[in-house]
């Protein structure tokens, strides 16, 4: 038999490229002549030019290619199993999963839902193969995820968070920051939210640190599920950015809408910094028992990641379109989270506010505090004690954390823009909206809310872009409310009716768990409230010393 | 540093430990519709929240005129509990991906395994001006169908309704690639075959003027349920089943084509889940404690205006069964059929079709 006659040869058939496959499938779409589509989603960007498919595939090799993905996820599901991965998982890890998995699927619902946005705004439907697949790529990672944590649930030693989870989601004081994430994708000007802060920052930018840092760190806490699903996830976010790159080089055509890109990327950037360096950073640094020093601190990665990948390669160079580029934004970011302990403080928030959370927090131990001043010099002084503080009151019967005076930790104000509080707390700012005093965790998030997020910009008329709405400030919604009634509001109550869903400890045993009884006697006040209840000066005199910050007593 | 770590039971498994709600492992936030709740329950319901589930905060990003990321007047119709629809597909990631990429394998085998042997070349030359015309013709249909449905799953009140059009608008995009693949495919192996014909004859031909006029008007509503219900209730049985089963399904291979029935015959149960999916929905509206009244009225307006549209589409493309070279079916009684279709759709809703 000859050497070179194989199956392929005798078999093969002409067929046609996947260039010109492409092409056909682009065709599909005509003008309407009869009735006219509706413009329903409002923007301010002109869109002439027709995006173009960078890379070119079609249904038909999608549909199998992911059900391949699937397959290899859910095998490995399987195999977790049949290896008892839950009997060596970290229990600190997972408590955060609750919280993670709790707020992900929504925005990439929201996602799914974006896709008819640019779908419709995009001119011709060269990307509209692009915009489908990511449509369904959103439901896969959505209904994918709702997967993963009820498999959590039904293995994992303690399920209360995970049972009561899309209900907390809507509730609880940390979520909320999820929440904005999620609507900033399908709210307000179709292509600020659905183009640019979805898919040009969201995805390109700060996926890497979702769903590639995360799964590795998972990895090391014993966790061999959500490496197996978010890694699959990720793998479809190459055709994502594309389809958000595509749509910006058809924006950047237009010198009208290099204004509105630049206000865009501004907001985009520093509220994903703001938002998805609160949450992972804390479940990658806060979440692990891995105290390996040669491995990379979050802010390391985010210097990888964020600071020379994307910044470097993908901000940068728009610069040559005419964009101006604010580059002491990612200079201030930086800062924030190496300096300023960004990521630290927010940590300190979710342990501070244990009982209104719905997962447990473990205190951070000798091992932790030594990893932690090795990657961020300084921080023992800073939050040392603290720690010591949380695991001394972590036992029922102490006075809970968020009021206990002995600690010395001051509430913070919270960020009317990004929703997580003022935590650097000498850069709160504070401005009117409508002749209503807000307060901001940065001179950044004060310009998104009043000057971005509103119907003029820079002389500009801006009708299409949206507004802050809604009692963004969490602590508003129980102000005046004793602690263990807004507990049971919230449904943090476990079946039993009085022991609490969260718990400050890992301590798997009905006799050290809160219970109602243990938490109630305290009044929550809205900070935001009270500050706008204050004469000129005494609000002005409080701020100073919010401004000075705190200093947690010693623990002994 | 003296902080002292937890003690731990020593193991993160199920059971290691007992301590109340150590045993909570349903979702416990939501009524399943049975007994006990099923997969594609526990990973769509409540995924999309409002403020009466459980929005504390309400919307906290508003468009300029004030609305929320999702509201309920995205449609006329008004619902006591919109909260209530379960998709009797039951489609979530995983089925979704498991059905389709079967679709494509099949689809995919039939096609290359008919030109292995040479089919396309055997058609009826008749039959392959049908193909490249009408079929061509068709593709667009299905485009402007899924375009539609894909505006459509943005503005649902619930993830239940919104990922039911979700997959609707998968199923249609894929056929209309399927189509446009599958045309250029057996186009090689046919000399003369003219792949730009079908949009010449979408954009053009008389006879699809009431067809591409019956489309647009479902791509130009910017009521949501409309779109579902233009779709589902009134265009497929009257026009999209009428040409796909009453017509290439029925003909194809008396033409000498075995190709193009499965090819086709994918979307017609596609469109039987979808079908399923709507009826469900629209029946809660109708039976609905308060609004049922409403929604009927509402519902038999949009069957007067999307009937009227696809009775004129439908016939516009009658010229087509005459056509072939073999007639194995007449127009009439497809028709009838079609007619017959919607008439047990619409009882079941309650609605009546309009006279002609």
């Amino acid at each position: 038999m000859s050497g070179t006659l194989t199956l392929n040869k005798i078999t093969a058939q002409r067929g046609i490229s996947v260039g010109d496959a492409a092409k056909k499938i682009a065709d599909l779409g005509w003008n309407p002549s009869y009735v006219q589509e509706a413009m329903t989603f409002p923007t301010d960007y002109k869109i002439t030019k027709a995006p173009k498919d960078p890379m070119k595939q079609v249904l038909r090799s999608y549909f199998p290619m992911q059900e391949e993905k699937d397959n290899r996820v859910y095998g490995a599901l399987d195999a977790a199993l049949r290896g008892d991965m839950f009997r060596n998982v970290e229990p600190r890890w997972v408590e955060w999963m609750k919280l993670f998995l709790a707020i992900i699927p929504f925005p990439e619902i929201s996602a799914a839902r974006s896709m008819a946005m640019v779908g419709r705004l995009a001119p011709g439907e060269d990307l509209r193969t692009g915009f489908t697949m990511q449509m369904v790529d959103e439901f896969r990672h959505s209904t994918i995820q709702m997967n993963l944590k009820r498999w959590y649930m039904e293995n994992y030693i303690d399920p209360a968070g995970f049972d009561i989870t899309e209900e907390a989601f809507g509730k609880c004081y940390a979520t909320t920051i999820g929440r904005q994430f999620g609507e900033g994708f399908i709210t307000g000007d179709a292509i600020t939210s659905a183009n640019i802060y979805l898919t040009v920052v969201a995805e390109t930018a700060f996926t890497n640190t979702l769903f590639v840092a995360m799964p590795s760190e998972a990895a090391r806490n014993g966790d061999y599920a959500l490496p197996t699903v978010f890694l699959s996830v990720q793998s479809d976010e190459s055709r994502h950015i594309g389809n958000g790159h595509s749509m910006l080089m058809s924006m950047l055509k237009e010198p009208d809408n290099h204004l509105l890109i630049e206000r865009d990327l501004r907001y985009a950037f520093w509220q994903n910094h703001a938002i998805v360096d609160a949450a992972i950073g804390t479940f990658i640094e806060y979440g692990t028992t891995n105290r390996d020093k040669n491995k990379e601190s979050y802010a390391e990665m985010w210097h990888r990641w964020i600071f020379e990948d994307y910044y470097r390669t993908y901000m940068l160079p728009l610069e040559k379109y005419g964009i101006k580029i604010h580059h002491d934004d990612v200079q201030t970011a930086w800062k924030r989270l190496t300096e300023k302990h960004y990521v630290h403080r927010v940590a300190q928030f979710f342990a501070v506010g244990w009982s209104v959370n719905f997962w447990r927090i473990e205190a951070q131990t000798d091992k932790d505090f030594e990893w932690f001043e090795h990657k961020y010099p300084g921080w023992y002084a800073q939050f040392g004690e603290f720690w010591k503080w949380y695991e001394k009151l972590s036992h029922p019967g102490q006075t809970n954390i968020l009021f206990n005076s002995d600690v010395g930790y001051v509430y913070p104000h919270r960020c009317w823009s990004c929703l997580v509080p003022c935590l650097i707390r000498e850069d709160i700012v504070t401005d009117e909206i409508d002749g209503k005093l807000y307060t901001f965790a940065h001179e950044l998030d004060r310009w998104t809310a009043v000057q971005a997020f509103a119907g003029e910009y820079e002389g500009r008329p801006t009708p299409a872009m949206g507004r802050f709405s809604g009692r963004r400030e969490w602590e508003s919604c129980y102000d005046g409310w004793d602690l263990a009634d807004a507990i049971k509001d919230l449904g943090f109550v476990r079946t039993d009716g009085k022991t609490l869903v969260p718990q400050p400890h890992l301590r798997f045993d009905e006799k050290e768990m809160w219970t109602l009884d243990d938490v109630r006697g305290h009044t929550l006040k809205s900070p935001l409230l009270t500050l706008r209840e204050m004469s000129p000066a005494d609000r002005e005199a409080h701020l100073a010393e919010y401004r000075k910050g705190f200093t947690v007593n010693p623990c002994n | 540093m003296t902080a002292v770590p937890s003690v731990s039971v020593g193991s993160g498994a199920a059971g290691a430990a007992v301590f109340p709600d150590s045993d909570s492992r349903r979702y416990r936030y939501f009524e399943p519709r049975s007994k006990r709740a099923t997969h594609y329950e526990d990973v769509t319901v409540d995924v999309q929240p409002d403020p009466e589930r459980y929005l504390l905060q309400d919307w906290i990003i508003s468009f300029p005129n004030g609305k929320g990321a999702y509201t309920k007047d995205n449609t006329a119709a008004l619902s006591s509990n919109w909260h209530a629809f379960r998709a009797p597909d039951q489609e979530w990631e995983r089925t979704h991906y498991q059905r389709q990429s079967k679709i494509e394998g099949m689809v995919q085998s039939v096609i290359a395994n008919g030109r292995k042997s040479g089919a396309p070349k055997a058609f009826n030359k008749a039959w392959v001006k049908i193909l490249q015309n009408h079929l061509g013709a068709w593709k667009h249909v299905e485009f402007g169908l899924g375009t539609s449905l894909m505006q459509a799953q943005r503005y649902g009140y619930t993830q239940m309704i919104n990922n039911a059009t979700l997959t609707n608008s998968s199923y249609k995009l894929r056929l209309a690639q399927d189509i446009t693949l599958y045309l250029a495919e057996i186009g090689m192996d046919i000399p003369g075959f003219d792949d730009a014909a079908g949009k010449r004859t979408w954009l053009e031909d008389k006879g699809w003027q009431g067809a591409r006029e019956a489309v647009e008007s479902i791509m130009g509503s910017s009521d949501y349920l409309e779109q579902y219900f233009a779709i589902n209730i009134v265009f497929e049985p009257l026009v999209g089943e009428l040409f796909r089963s009453g017509f290439l399904m029925q003909v194809a291979s008396s033409n000498g084509d075995f190709i193009t029935p499965s090819v086709i015959s994918a979307a017609e149960a596609d469109y039987e889940r979808n079908l399923a999916n709507t009826i469900d929905l629209l029946h809660l509206l109708v039976t609905d404690n308060q609004h049922a009244a409403h929604n009927k009225n509402l519902f038999q307006g949009w069957v007067d205006k999307h009937v009227a549209l696809a009775n004129k589409a439908a016939a516009g493309l009658q010229p087509i069964w005459s056509q072939p070279h073999s007639k194995p079916v007449q127009y009439a009684d497809a028709r009838a059929q079609s007619v017959e279709r919607i008439k047990k759709i619409l009882g079941e809703l309650g609605l009546v079709l309009p006279k002609e």
